[in-house]
């Protein structure tokens, strides 16, 4: 098992997972992340060779659906739903770039 | 109307009209009135919605129409099923007011069945707790002893029913949030085997873990909710194509020659001895109505709490990207998108969800993925492997639900550790995507109820119906099952 | 610009294509699959990534990825659908569904019309993002824009990310790959490939090296190609930036770059501190996608000849070059013109003339009526000039080849009435005839267009050419 989670590791992903999290809170979290990665840890007893990791509890292959239309959603009820909106479309602030 | 306790017994009057649907609501409206201030079990009551569905099928059956096998019966949703039209939260600021423009595939089965919700419950934000303590919109409190919680995350449904609103309610079950609630409340509570219900409109908290599964205050009753909802749904992908076993049938097959393996993973120093001791007692019940009672294990149980807070976090992290502000629920304007997101996000979600959605971001991150989630699931094969090696010497497993009686409010708020130590005997299941559910058995030292867990095999259901059926009819004195003829 | 790169520098290219597939549906829900819509008026949950949604998998789509896969030579195999994480306002559930590391189509490669092969790494299944505009005083571009509005009728449309080994190692040898994997897309009816809408698109993955035998350098990849002709000279100017930091002595940072078209040049885009960390795990929400052998078997029975296959046929029932069948393949015309053929058509002149027709409406044209055409020609009834003419008409108004003639009056020029004409305008262009005569080989071209002048379009241009030649010697 890696070794215990760092508040730098916790600023990563919160990051990663676009959360803000205050400076008196990192330490808290990380602590208490760290306790839970621990008793995870546990698992590393486990003799897991030739394991494979555990897909579906059911072995279901192929569920797949014929290629045919279904109504839309009303785009009236959709919009409505919405923070904001223009012209029958989504409207966010500035992106600033390709990927977030 | 007061020897009308059932779902079944509601259903048959209404039919036969010899009650209205339009009478039962109200009854149950005026119970919530009465009581809820003090439990809130709900987040939303839909009294109109009820009563104008109420109407429409008393008129239905004035006309002579059929209605369904729950014509007539108030019911209660947990407000992470998705209602169109109608707020559905997840107990969350972030989904605050949202209103779906669809319903899940269980609340159109419902309504075909002619089944009235009355209001959606609360639960722990995104169903993500044991105590219903982590709502956003503050915690149920457990009917038995309000200064107790109610379990989690499903606390709400559980408590609608304990407090005698409605008879049905609907829950979800991811690592035990069905079954512990309803062992804590003195219900019964069914996980479905995994694919059995389907989950679309369900909204998703740990997709390959999550079912939808009934509360109701008897087995039987719990078994016309589940066949109402059980079944293939081709909106579904992990959903068994296979059709619902018919479990009613059966409930009263006895238990003769079953056999039983209390699973010696799950009787650990952390269960309470009241507990531990009704356990007991329901296994001698069993045996007393023929069954053969042993000793059974399943080794690699005993690290599914781990691999379950590896995996379950890890697909909530993904699970609930989507609430960023963009096109429903909460927005926290900013000068920028990325900024948006993040001060959305922030605002939006509760210390737990934040806790599991960096736990989840962190097991799946690079450099991490083999040794937290890529482990988290082989483990989790193992669970599977060691439970159905278990299955060949028994036909159900037998364990506590939950291992002490309600707590009170804010007794485990302070380490999540602890509070995660709640699921240690239902979490497994989940994993392994196998049957289980909670039967009264019993009340604690206390006087609070206790409730014990039955496991089958995938598509057990019937067998674990029956098992439960004996031990509902052989529970003690005191114990909070409704024992009424079917 | 010279395709050689300075001081014997080599190029080497991998080309990832995305291709919509041609579905009715989405991957993943049952919303139309079509360009053009009002926004947001092709939606559902899935779509959306409303909470509570479940995807589903467009088996026709699945059909479809098989069938691109068989023509590319791939392994067709068990495969596992995959999330990758990442936020953006056009991924409505801020992750994309995908294949990691268990892809629909495993190993293959691509035969192109020019002898070379290039070798096909993967093709897997996604689904695309819906369509961001970015609005304000920005002219569209995203650094400039004052706010972005959002348009997902195209979230979940299914795509086929076909990637290539990095085989290629010319610009033009990328062009000629896209081309052909074009022609195959359409072949088997799987895409319509027109890379100006959208539906195929192309990033190159550039690097270069001092010789053959050095291992690979650092590549950059290009996004926001258009064209095949733009995918040239993207190519050939990303190396030549690349080349001139590495002989400045500087060293090419591994980056995402953004072809700018106007300015004809690659761009960096935003810097990111660091790569973006997708955390793929497979999806939950499906199961594995194990086709049956059956199946596939039953769609490489029915694929369609493809483009390579057809090249090869035309030649050789026709005689047709390499560049001639390529060209009528890649315009969908060798059916018609091999069922003109059968119908008693006179090869030589079917190819010629096939080869110019470049109107859509051409692969309607009547077989027997071509072949009819060709005859006419071939007999010597009318000239090539007028054969060319009357086929124009063919296209447009379905008419027979010999009412066509009839009603243009077109005949044959009788050939002493054209040695007639030839021998005047030798007489009346004394200068230029002398000029032919000493070897200028360009004034035949004079003298053939005063011929056609003077015979108003009706003299053969070949009989008009040997006459010529005879007369000088």
């Amino acid at each position: 098992m890696p070794e215990r989670i760092t508040a730098e590791d916790v600023s990563h992903v919160a990051r990663l997972a676009r959360l803000n999290i205050a400076p008196d809170e990192l330490e808290l979290f990380t602590s208490q992340l760290g306790d839970i990665l621990e008793y995870a840890a546990d698992m590393a007893a486990l003799d897991l060779d030739g394991v494979e990791p555990m897909g579906h509890p059911h072995g279901l292959r192929n569920v797949m659906r014929a290629d045919v239309l279904t109504p839309s959603l009303d785009r009236a009820e959709v919009m409505a739903a919405a923070p904001s909106t223009e012209s029958g479309m989504f409207r966010v602030p500035p992106v600033l770039g390709e990927e977030l | 109307m007061s020897d009308l306790t059932t779902a079944r017994q509601m259903a048959a009057s209404v039919t036969a009209r010899s009650v209205s649907a339009t009478e039962l609501i109200e009854v149950s409206l005026a119970a919530i009135a009465e009581r809820d201030g003090e439990i809130s079990a709900f987040n939303l009551v839909t009294a109109d919605d009820a009563r104008r569905q109420a109407a429409v099928i008393d008129a239905r059956l004035a006309a002579g129409e059929e209605v369904g096998p729950l014509a007539g019966v108030p019911i209660a949703l947990k407000d992470n099923l998705c209602t169109r039209g109608v707020p559905t939260t997840c107990s969350s600021k972030i989904l605050d007011g949202w209103r779906p423009p669809y319903d899940a595939t269980v609340v159109e089965r419902l309504a075909a069945a002619g089944a009235i919700s009355v209001g959606k419950t609360n639960l722990d934000e995104f169903a993500m707790g044991s105590s219903t303590e982590n709502s956003a919109f503050g915690p149920t409190r457990n009917p038995h002893d309000t200064s107790r919680v109610p379990g989690g995350s499903s606390g709400g449904s559980a408590a609608a029913v304990a407090a005698g609103y409605v008879p049905l309610s609907l829950g979800s079950d991811t690592g035990g949030s069905i079954r512990q609630p309803a062992a804590l409340c003195g219900v019964v509570g069914v996980k479905p085997t995994y694919g059995l219900v389907s989950r679309y409109g369900l909204v998703a908290f740990a997709s390959s873990l999550d079912q939808i599964g009934p509360f109701a205050n008897s087995v039987s009753d719990a078994a016309l909710l589940l066949e109402v909802i059980a079944g293939h749904d081709a909106r579904d992908s992990t959903s068994i194509p296979q059709p619902v076993a018919d479990l009613s049938a059966h409930l009263d097959d006895g238990v003769a020659g079953l056999r039983v393996g209390i699973v010696n993973e799950f009787m650990v120093d952390g269960i309470a001895d009241d507990v531990r001791r009704q356990t007991h007692a329901a296994a001698e019940a069993l045996a007393a109505a023929g069954a053969i009672v042993g000793e059974a294990s399943v080794p690699a149980a005993a690290y599914g709490l781990g691999a379950y807070y590896l995996i379950a976090p890890a697909e909530a992290s993904s699970n609930l990207a989507r609430y960023d502000g963009v096109r429903f629920g909460l927005r926290v304007d900013a000068n920028n998108t990325p900024d948006m997101y993040d001060e959305t996000r922030t605002a939006g979600f509760g210390d737990e969800v934040k806790r599991r959605i960096m736990l989840g971001t962190y097991a799946l991150s690079a450099g991490y993925y083999d040794a937290y989630y890529g482990t988290a699931q082989k483990v989790r094969s193992l669970i599977r492997r060691d439970f159905d090696r278990a299955y060949e010497q028994y036909d159900v497993l037998l364990s506590p639900t939950s291992p002490t009686t309600a707590f009170a409010l804010g007794d485990k708020t302070a380490d999540p550790l602890t509070m995660y130590l709640n699921d240690i005997c239902t979490i497994p299941t989940n994993l392994a995507g196998h049957p289980a559910m909670s039967v009264p058995f019993g009340v604690g030292d206390d006087g609070l109820p206790i409730g014990v867990q039955i496991m089958a095999p995938m598509l057990g259901e019937v067998t674990m119906f029956r098992a439960a059926a004996v031990l509902e009819g052989a529970a003690p004195a005191g114990s909070t099952t409704n024992r009424v003829t079917r | 610009m010279s395709s050689e790169l300075p001081n014997g520098w080599k190029m080497v290219i991998g080309l990832e294509v995305h291709t919509e597939l041609a579905t009715e549906t989405k991957l993943f829900s049952g919303s139309a699959n079509h360009f053009g819509g009002e926004p947001n008026t092709q939606l559902d949950p899935v779509s959306l990534g409303l909470p509570g949604s479940l995807p589903v998998l467009n088996e026709r789509a699945v059909e479809l990825a098989i069938r691109i896969g068989l023509a590319l030579n791939c392994v067709v195999q068990r495969s596992v659908f995959a999330r990758k994480n990442y936020f953006y306002p056009d991924q409505p559930k801020d992750f994309q569904i995908s294949q990691y590391e268990l892809p629909i189509n495993g190993e293959g490669h691509l035969d192109l019309p020019d002898g070379s092969t290039v070798g096909i790494t993967r093709a897997h299944l996604e689904e695309d993002t819906g369509k961001s505009s970015h609005m304000g005083s920005g002219g569209g571009r995203i650094h400039d824009a004052e706010y972005t509005l959002v348009d997902y009728n195209r979230a979940g449309v299914p795509l086929l990310e076909i990637v290539s080994e990095p085989d290629m190692r010319t610009a033009e040898q990328a062009k000629v790959y896209v081309t052909e994997l074009r022609s195959i897309l359409v072949a088997v009816r799987a895409s319509d490939g027109k890379m100006e809408e959208g539906s195929m698109r192309v990033d190159a993955n550039v690097s270069v090296r001092r010789s053959d035998n050095d291992p690979f350098g650092t590549r950059c990849e290009i996004k926001n190609v258009n064209s095949i002709r733009s995918l040239g000279r993207a190519i050939d100017f990303e190396a030549r930036r690349q080349i001139d930091l590495l002989e400045a002595g500087e060293s090419i940072r591994q980056e995402t770059r953004h072809w700018n078209e106007d300015e004809g040049r690659t761009v960096t885009l935003r810097s990111k501190e660091e790569a973006t960390d997708y955390r793929y795990f497979p999806e939950p929400d499906l199961v594995e996608l194990d086709p049956d052998p059956a199946w596939i078997e039953e769609i490489r029975a029915a694929l369609p000849m493809l483009p390579r296959e057809r090249r090869l046929q035309l030649t050789a029932r026709t005689g047709a070059s390499t560049e001639a069948s390529s060209l009528i393949v890649e315009r969908g015309l060798d059916e018609m013109v091999l069922a003109a053929l059968d119908a008693g058509g006179d090869p030589g002149r079917l190819i010629t003339h096939a080869q110019q027709l470049s109107d859509d409406r051409a692969v309607g044209l009547d077989p027997s009526a071509f072949a009819e055409l060709s005859t006419m020609e071939s007999s010597g009834a009318i000239s090539a000039t007028q054969a060319k003419t009357v086929l124009a008409r063919m296209v447009d108004t379905g008419e027979q080849p010999s009412a066509i003639a009839a009603d243009l009056g077109f005949e044959a020029m009788a050939s002493n009435e054209l040695e007639t004409i030839v021998d005047g305008l030798i007489a009346a262009h004394a200068d230029e005839w002398a000029k032919f005569v000493a070897g200028e080989q360009k004034v035949m071209g004079f003298f053939v267009g005063a011929v056609m002048k003077a015979t108003g379009g009706k003299a053969d241009g070949k009989a008009v050419s040997a006459i010529l030649n005879q007369r000088r010697g």
